[in-house]
């Protein structure tokens, strides 16, 4: 294929992963892992280099708008980067030693992890007992505003969290994923922080935790310019338009239809993967 | 605070798709003819990985370093912010943080300059 087709054809797919990873909650990173490896062939550790560096640019680009809201916690999200960086410099270093093929079924089960995880139901309400010291001397309790004024959380089981973040720091690493899901389910279910806030700082902390392993894959020439042009620019298109419709339209079916197919490709990734294809 | 955060951020992610922008159209006039295969692993050309090689590209015209340098912006987005959490908690006077933060630095310094490339 030319320079020029293969291009286009990229940057189509790649607002496609945008568009679907906004709408999912994903992120584009997720979906543009299967869509190279399995629809255009190329090698997983290119496809590795492109998810690090459009999950750091969904998230710089979705931050934008959440740090009007003032809902992000930076001190519960700073104090987890500590694991998350290191875990994902951990993961970079596990990356070398890992057959891409193995590499391919790990994506394949974090990625149907993360679609079952979109599905279910959210933690909306604020916990408001205190039964954590730690949160306390951390001073990671907060409070954020709703339209039926401001709720107050604390913060539950750090130590648990901080492990949890570790792990998905690691996969991270491997993967060149933002790990989004893990992230939530460790504030969400282990420290139960509320929805809202959860989401918002896991999204701060995914760009910093791609950025701490992506020199490193730099350096290893996993991000390729040809592929990282398209894709960067298409990711952030597609992301853009999800996040406007998101705002507007009613989109749990879309979202129902969208979790299904990514679980057909998670599948497929993992098949392929114990196939040794991939 | 919060708006420089912002600022930043937003600064960072368009001034990084304007480069990639930029480059990507002198690599399709370039190089738009010829034929893409990424179904092995090669790597990236030597010199694209590495700060000092893309910095001599850009002053060769090279196409390929124009994009990298785009993604080079992109990366160093989260970790400027980063560095400028550690002003904000100074500000607030909240020095566990400024050391949490540093730590935070730290860490993403040692995979930046670590050589754990292999």
């Amino acid at each position: 294929m030319s320079v020029l087709l293969f291009t286009s054809i990229l940057f189509m797919g790649a607002i496609a992963a945008g568009l679907v990873g906004a709408l999912t909650g994903l992120g584009g990173g997720v979906v543009l892992i299967p869509l190279l490896t399995l629809v255009f062939n190329v090698d997983i550790r290119y496809a590795i280099g492109c998810a690090l560096i459009s999950s750091i640019a969904t998230s710089s680009g979705s931050a934008v708008a959440y740090i009007k809201e003032g809902i992000t916690n930076i001190r519960i999200g700073m104090f987890l980067e500590i694991a998350t960086t290191t875990g994902a410099i951990i993961g970079a270093l596990i990356a070398v030693y890992m057959p891409t093929n193995i590499v391919a079924v790990i994506f394949g089960v974090v990625l149907l992890f993360s679609a079952l995880m979109a599905l279910r139901k959210k933690n909306e309400a604020a916990d408001t007992s205190e039964k954590s010291t730690l949160a306390r001397v951390l001073n990671l309790n907060g409070s954020y505003t709703s339209p039926a004024g401001p709720v107050e959380y604390k913060v539950h089981r750090v130590i648990g969290g901080y492990s949890l973040m570790t792990v998905a720091g690691v996969i991270s690493g491997l993967l060149g994923i933002g790990s989004g899901a893990l992230k939530v389910l460790a504030m969400d279910t282990v420290m139960r922080i509320p929805f809202k806030v959860s989401t918002t700082t896991s999204n701060f902390m995914i760009g910093v935790t791609a950025a701490a392993s992506a020199v490193v894959y730099l350096q290893r020439g996993y991000i390729e310019p040809d592929l990282a042009m398209p894709v960067v620019i298409g990711v952030l298109i597609g992301a853009f338009a999800g996040s406007k419709i998101l705002l507007k339209a009613d989109v749990k079916k879309l979202r129902l239809l969208f979790s299904v197919v990514i679980g057909f490709l998670a599948i497929e990734m993992i098949y392929n993967g114990l196939m040794g294809s991939l | 605070m919060a708006t420089v955060v912002g600022k930043l951020l937003r600064f960072g992610v368009l001034s990084a798709c304007l480069v990639a922008t930029l480059g990507g159209i002198m690599f399709l006039i370039l190089h738009r003819s010829e034929l893409s295969d990424f179904t092995q692993f090669r790597g990236a050309p030597e010199h694209l990985r590495s700060l000092e090689g893309i910095y001599g590209g850009l002053l060769a015209f090279d196409a390929r370093a124009v994009i990298q340098a785009g993604v080079i912006i992109l990366i160093a987005t989260p970790i400027l912010r980063v560095a400028l959490s550690i002003f904000a908690f100074a500000l607030e006077r909240d020095y566990l943080y400024v050391a949490i933060t540093v730590i935070v630095l730290l860490i993403i310094s040692i995979g930046m300059f670590g050589g754990l490339a292999g």
